[in-house]
């Protein structure tokens, strides 16, 4: 967890006391992290802690159970399992779709930067699975946003390809950008800090503590039956 | 948004797209009326607009589900809903997409569709003019329909099931003012009222549509 | 005390657990009370004969057909802007009653126009709307069967309710314009007492009352046994993560 500094930086995200929860119950609790420009934060955890749900959440695809989270005004670039690609659309037909989704212009930086640009024209379902992860992570570099949410960025991606990675995000963090991402694999990223999340599971609710129905209610809900 | 509208054309033009395959059906469902009710001119004079009808409302239906179902198979759903635009605005593209590879084509086919139903020469001005004022209703009600079964399970069966009966007033208008146009009577009352479902289905169903993807994302 | 104390789900069970028993009773006096009476101690209509007796049958079951989904879209609006679980509840319970009035309505209809039109079915814009409302209540609840997450299933039902109302009404009068039909007016209104006369009105307002009192019943047991079902997920959810 990044230390609460006292500097007048401007954090890029602060999560406050955040609670998730998948299927009405919470998972996760009492988490409270930020990141300042130029930070990176892994958070580990087994499967099935809740570290989907909470990039999830933090990008606003979930409600938060509690908590408050602070995004930057324009937003996060959100990389989940899929890749959101056409398999008809080329390479470059994908990639400036996203462009211009986000309202930037050039996808050849981001071509290059994942290495694609030869592959620019060839239709997206001709790709292998590393390419087209590479693909997907490629969208990142075209969103412009500072703040990058990554579900398993390097699923699929052999070792050459999560060292252009790796560079894509010590780039985009030595531009002022931060990253939030579920990796079990080493990036080699110095600067980045690991966030256990074994440490924030939610404990279940004891009985005649209402739980799990729904927090919108006030008082004990297991009496109702007794 | 111009972006997400050129997309979704050019996905439904290339190969496996899809397009076509609805005026495909339309033109199969024509076919088979008459070997339904007889080939007879007259009797197939009576019914042809309402046929038509009938048969571009299915062939509509075809193809709502892929309006959201592929986006939210392959990520992009996620991926627009996290994006820097409206998701009532995606919704409403999405279904503006639909009618430009679906309304639009089944309406210019119908009249010659017409033909083979022994469409009345007056006919067929009202038929496409109904249809043109109509099939965008159809389109944007089905966005809402697709957003609603978006990710569920059998989410196809249950679409056609919640869809069609929110069709029932776009058919009665649209039906009734083909049929009074071809009877040489006066369509005006049921198309301005068909152009009001339209309008009404355009003003708020993106904002439905939009609420029920939010609740399905989850 | 707020009328919002009862979207409390212990304070519902609480107080639907202390009013059940009576409601029920009065239910089954005021329904058995109004059936008999409507049955067994009005005379003949001089032209329908006996036949006439199925209206304490027909006409309270489509009154509560319409009303429950009214109810419905009442109570998915405040699931919608509040948030109130049981409420969302109670509209999933209302909706297999309201459903089977339509159906009892329908059937009964169809037993009475036999005789007096000649015709099980005609599509007439009375029968032809019924029709129609069924379709919305058998959409809406295989909408409830297919979403698996509770909230998200409460949401989307919610929504197509709105969406239903407005398209169910709308129905409504494009049926009126499509066809005008055999189906008499109004039996009962407020204001004239023109249609029906007393020895057949009181009858069928007791029966009507008994109709309120039973779907009040029925979709309390309901939203009860719904609240139930949710609790006992919830003590699953929570077993699995102990």
């Amino acid at each position: 967890m990044a230390p609460r500094s006292a500097t007048p930086v401007p954090m890029i995200l602060t999560v406050s006391d955040l609670a998730v929860a998948q299927g009405g119950m919470a998972i996760l609790e009492g988490l409270s992290f930020d990141l300042a420009p130029g930070a990176a934060l892994v958070l580990r955890g087994p499967n099935g802690i809740g570290k989907t749900t909470l990039l999830r959440t933090v990008a606003g695809l979930l409600p938060p159970r509690a908590g408050r989270i602070a995004l930057p005004a324009e937003g996060t670039a959100y990389a989940g399992h899929a890749d959101g690609l056409k398999a008809v659309l080329s390479v470059a037909e994908n990639l400036r779709f996203w462009a211009r989704i986000y309202g930037t212009a050039d996808i050849a930086p981001a071509l290059s930067a994942m290495d694609l640009q030869a592959h620019a024209d060839r239709p997206a379902q001709t790709l292998s699975a590393g390419q087209k992860r590479r693909l997907g992570l490629a969208r990142l570099l075209v969103s412009g946003r500072r703040l990058w949410l990554l579900d398993e960025p390097t699923v699929s991606l052999d070792a050459a390809s999560v060292g252009l990675f790796a560079g894509a995000v010590r780039a985009h963090l030595a531009r002022g950008g931060a990253a939030l991402m579920a990796t079990h694999v080493d990036l080699g990223l110095d600067e980045a800090e690991l966030l256990d999340l074994l440490a924030f599971r939610a404990r279940p609710p004891a009985a005649g503590q209402g739980g799990g129905f729904d927090g919108a209610f006030d008082g004990p809900f297991d009496g109702a039956f007794t | 948004m111009l972006a997400l509208l050129l997309r979704d054309l050019r996905l439904a033009t290339r190969a496996g797209g899809g397009f076509g395959l609805s005026l495909a059906f339309f033109l199969i469902v024509t076919v088979l009326v008459p070997f339904g009710v007889g080939p007879q001119s007259e009797r197939l004079a009576a019914i042809a607009p309402g046929i038509l009808w009938v048969g571009a409302l299915l062939a509509c239906l075809l193809s709502l589900d892929r309006i959201f179902a592929l986006d939210r198979e392959d990520g992009s759903l996620d991926l627009l809903a996290t994006a820097p635009v409206p998701l009532e605005g995606v919704v409403a593209v999405k279904a503006v997409a639909h009618w430009l590879t679906t309304g639009l084509p089944l309406t210019l086919a119908a009249p010659v569709l017409g033909i083979l139903l022994s469409l009345p020469a007056g006919g067929y001005v009202w038929l496409a003019l109904s249809l043109a004022l109509g099939t965008p209703a159809l389109s944007f009600i089905g966005a809402f329909g697709a957003a609603v079964t978006v990710g569920l399970k059998r989410g196809g069966l249950l679409l056609s099931l919640l869809v069609l009966p929110l069709y029932i007033p776009t058919l009665i208008f649209g039906a009734e003012a083909a049929r009074r146009g071809t009877e040489g009577l006066s369509p005006a009352t049921p198309l301005l009222m068909l152009a009001g479902i339209t309008l009404g289905a355009l003003a708020l169903l993106p904002f439905a549509g939009a609420a029920a993807i939010r609740a399905g994302l989850r | 005390m707020s009328i919002w104390e009862y979207a409390n789900p212990k304070k519902f069970m609480e107080t639907s657990s202390w009013a059940l028993p009576w409601v029920t009773g009065l239910a089954v006096v005021t329904l058995l009370t109004g059936l008999v009476w409507g049955f067994f101690f009005t005379p003949d209509d001089y032209r329908q004969g006996s036949t006439v007796k199925i209206i304490y049958i027909h006409v309270p079951a489509a009154m509560m057909a319409i009303n429950c989904w009214a109810m419905m879209l009442v109570t998915s609006l405040i699931w919608l802007v509040r948030r109130h679980h049981v409420s969302v509840l109670a509209a999933k319970a209302a909706a297999p009653v309201g459903m089977t009035m339509t159906l009892i309505a329908l059937f009964t209809g169809a037993i009475w126009g036999q005789p007096m039109w000649g015709t099980w079915w005609a599509w007439d814009p009375r029968l032809t709307s019924f029709l129609i409302l069924f379709l919305f209540y058998l959409g809406y609840l295989a909408l409830w069967e297919a979403v698996d997450d509770p909230d998200s299933a409460a949401d989307l039902t919610s929504v197509l309710c709105l969406v239903g109302s407005v398209f169910a009404l709308l129905s409504r009068y494009a049926v009126l314009f499509w066809n005008q039909g055999l189906h008499q007016g109004a039996s009962l209104s407020l204001d004239s007492k023109e249609h029906v006369s007393d020895v057949f009105a009181y009858p069928l307002w007791t029966s009507m009352a008994g109709f309120v009192l039973l779907f009040l019943t029925l979709v309390l047991l309901r939203t009860r046994t719904e609240i139930r079902a949710r609790r006992l997920r919830a003590l699953e959810a929570r077993e699995r993560m102990a």
